[in-house]
């Protein structure tokens, strides 16, 4: 049996690689990749607390992170398209037309 | 039905009419509803109201309550007595006939409906003047008037001089309303209620009271007459607030016919007969009354002899004999005054309408570029020498009667301020028919002195000017006929019993003004009467003389006592002396003070200074929107990091 200590010590290491990796990198996919560790860190945490707590909610909830995971990753991929069409990057520091 | 309240309320539905459909609809028909307005308020005075009050009926009503504040309460209200009536006849008469003047004198003029617009609202406010009972009513027709008359004298106001001369009434008036405003509020504060019946009836507690006013304990009586008297001197223009009355003859003649003769002018004198009641109590305030009157009288009188604008020697003439009127109310004879009012409207109106016609005619203000107008304009020359023999005090015109009782008044008056007056009086009844002739004689005889404007560009001389000119049309010579009438018969109602009249008109006003008690012979009123048309016969022929015969004798006298001559032509320097003690140093405070520290730095300061110190914080703040998702993100991690921090540390 393994003890719940190590699942969230693996969220907390998946979660933390996914921030470092949103930070780190400057490819918008990898950043996308990094967001679908963070959230996939949480959907750990949530399952394994679940199951712990002998409550389904947790999954229930994780289901939902999932599909919106699933929503986030299809729009974010047609914006890096539009976005490589226009600009014909994928380096998101050559983007900053927002800067105020 | 409140029939009466058709008479202010005609004239401010035509204002309504004329100012929303007269500029598209009306344009040049615009005249219309003003002139049926007012016309009808003088039928409806003449029938319906007339007969009520001669028949000793008086009408006080309080027909809506306007402000009600703890034990404040300001209702609006009319109240209708002899007095009342005599100023309702002079406004709708005078008011009547000089709309249908203004139809012709006015003709094409780009602001035709304006211009019957607010005469239409100064008739309305004039009226609601007139029949207020209660001080607060009477301030609002005070205001409303004074307004309308800086619309009007303001007119043309794309000329710099009326602009001016509209700003500079205005201004003057201020002075003087700010003591009848602090009048107002002492008769409120004494007895608790603004209506005339109460306070006029409970007037006699003043007397011995004092009130601290500015640190020195003042008779109250004194104190509150003196305060309503400044509003007087201000609308009325006497010394020392007379300078605005001259610069309004910028206004179209019609409009100094109407408010700055007949109607609002006399204002002050209503006022103050009004409140004869509070004047009587305080004989300090009766002697300033009549002083000012006096003096305003007799330098108003010395100055119109040296001027030479055909409208202002008129205005110099009104102040003049507004003084007359004052000096009447100060000894006493309301009554006399109130006579003089009514005449002096006719006549003088009369002069107004007059001069306009010729000014229409010869197209400049100046007497020196007239003469020999006589066989060109002959109605006009008649009615003018009519009102010129009245406002002159000639026998048997309206003008001697009124004239002649407040003479009499004042020399019967038994007092040193009334001796004193009665000097200045007489030489006002020498002085009056002297420059009014001298302006008769310097526009309508002798030869045509103008037309040197045609020489520039005409060549032919005086003569194509001369050509040129025409008598006035029908719509403006019926008025003056009318009104010429009026100069000469409207007197006879107040023939004093000496001559076998039976003074109907001090009779009649007994009621309101109540009768001074005059003792004196008949001799001494013979003589008094006898004296003063000496002086005016004296008067005119020195004129004749002066300005007939020897005509190169003027010009003469002038050079030989320059520096008075000089003195009488700037009017006193009194324009001169307010424009160095008052109106510099005020725009010096304006311009030093107000524009450039309280308004450049403390207004403008805060009005820009705010709004600059956010844009200074924007400035900085946007530098926190990079544009790269990364900041965003750590600025995120860290904000979160931050919070669940805090929550740990601070369970």
């Amino acid at each position: 049996m393994v003890p719940l200590s190590w699942y969230m010590f693996l969220s907390m290491v998946v979660f933390a690689i996914g921030v470092f990796g949103f930070l780190s990198r400057r490819n918008i996919i990898i950043m996308f990749m990094s967001i679908e560790l963070m959230l996939n860190a949480v959907n750990i945490n949530l399952i394994s607390l679940s199951h712990y707590l002998q409550d389904l909610r947790g999954q229930i909830l994780a289901f939902f992170v999932i599909a919106v995971a699933a929503a986030e990753a299809a729009i974010g991929l047609a914006i890096v398209i539009a976005l490589f069409r226009n600009k014909a990057t994928a380096h998101v520091d050559e983007v900053k037309e927002m800067r105020g | 039905m409140k029939y009466y309240l058709l008479i202010p309320f005609l004239p401010l539905t035509a204002f309504i009419i004329n100012i929303l459909l007269g500029k598209e609809v009306l344009r040049e028909k615009a005249h219309w509803p003003s002139i049926l307005a007012v016309v009808g308020s003088f039928f409806i005075t003449i029938t319906s109201v007339l007969p009520q009050i001669t028949a000793g009926k008086i009408i006080n009503e309080d027909l809506y309550t306007w402000i009600v504040s703890g034990t404040f309460n300001a209702s609006v209200g009319f109240l209708i007595d002899p007095l009342t009536a005599v100023m309702l006849i002079v406004v709708t008469t005078c008011a009547s006939l000089i709309h249908i003047y203004a139809v012709g004198y006015m003709h094409g003029d780009t602001g035709y409906y304006r211009f019957f617009a607010y005469l239409s609202l100064f008739t309305f406010f004039m009226l609601m003047l007139v029949m207020a009972n209660n001080f607060l009513q009477l301030y609002f027709g005070w205001e409303g008037v004074g307004l309308c008359s800086y619309f009007l004298i303001g007119y043309y106001f794309n000329k710099k001089s009326a602009a001016d001369a509209g700003k500079k009434a205005f201004i003057v008036n201020r002075f003087g309303d700010f003591g009848f405003g602090l009048g107002v509020f002492m008769i409120f504060l004494t007895f608790g209620t603004l209506h005339y019946v109460p306070v006029f009836a409970n007037a006699a507690t003043m007397i011995g009271k004092t009130v601290n006013f500015l640190g020195y304990n003042v008779d109250l009586p004194t104190l509150v007459a003196l305060l309503l008297f400044c509003g007087a001197v201000g609308k009325s223009a006497q010394i020392p607030l007379h300078v605005w009355l001259p610069d309004a003859m910028e206004g179209p003649t019609p409009v100094s016919a109407l408010i700055h003769a007949a109607t609002m002018v006399t204002a002050g004198v209503f006022m103050v007969a009004r409140c004869n009641v509070i004047f009587n109590l305080s004989e300090v305030a009766m002697n300033t009354v009549a002083i000012i009157g006096a003096l305003t009288m007799f330098f108003a009188a010395t100055i119109a002899i040296v001027q030479n604008d055909i409208k202002r020697i008129i205005a110099y003439s009104t102040c003049s004999h507004l003084g007359y009127m004052f000096l009447a109310c100060g000894v006493g004879a309301y009554a006399a005054g109130i006579f003089h009012l009514y005449t002096h409207a006719f006549f003088k109106a009369l002069l107004f309408l007059a001069a306009g016609s010729v000014i229409h005619a010869v197209h400049t203000n100046d007497i020196q570029e007239m003469g020999g107008l006589k066989k060109y304009m002959p109605i006009t020359y008649a009615v003018f020498v009519i009102a010129g023999l009245s406002a002159g005090g000639f026998p048997g015109l309206s003008g001697f009667f009124s004239k002649d009782e407040i003479i009499w008044s004042a020399y019967a008056s038994h007092s040193h301020v009334g001796k004193f007056v009665w000097i200045l009086a007489l030489a006002g009844a020498f002085f009056t028919p002297f420059y009014t002739f001298r302006l008769i004689f310097l526009t309508f005889h002798g030869k045509y002195r103008g037309g040197h404007h045609e020489e520039h560009h005409g060549g032919h001389g005086s003569q194509h000017g001369e050509h040129h000119i025409h008598e006035s049309p029908k719509v403006m010579t019926v008025p003056l006929v009318l009104l010429a009438v009026g100069a000469v018969a409207a007197g006879w109602v107040g023939i004093p019993p000496l001559l076998g009249g039976g003074a109907h008109f001090a009779e009649f006003l007994k009621p309101v003004v109540g009768h001074p008690e005059f003792h004196g012979t008949h001799a001494e009123e013979w003589g008094v009467m006898g004296l003063s048309t000496t002086l005016v016969m004296i008067g005119l022929g020195l004129s004749a003389f002066l300005y007939l015969r020897k005509t190169d004798l003027p010009e003469k006298i002038a050079k030989g006592f320059k520096p008075m001559y000089r003195m009488l032509f700037n009017k006193y320097y009194i324009d001169e002396l307010y424009h160095y003690t008052i109106v510099n140093p005020t725009l010096w405070i304006a311009n030093k003070v107000l524009v450039a520290v309280t308004d450049a730095k403390m207004i403008e300061g805060v009005v820009n200074g705010v709004p600059g110190l956010i844009g200074k914080f924007s400035q900085q703040l946007r530098r926190v929107q990079t544009g790269l998702a990364q900041h965003y993100g750590i600025i995120m991690a860290a904000g979160a990091f931050f919070i669940i921090a805090l929550v740990l540390l601070l369970r």
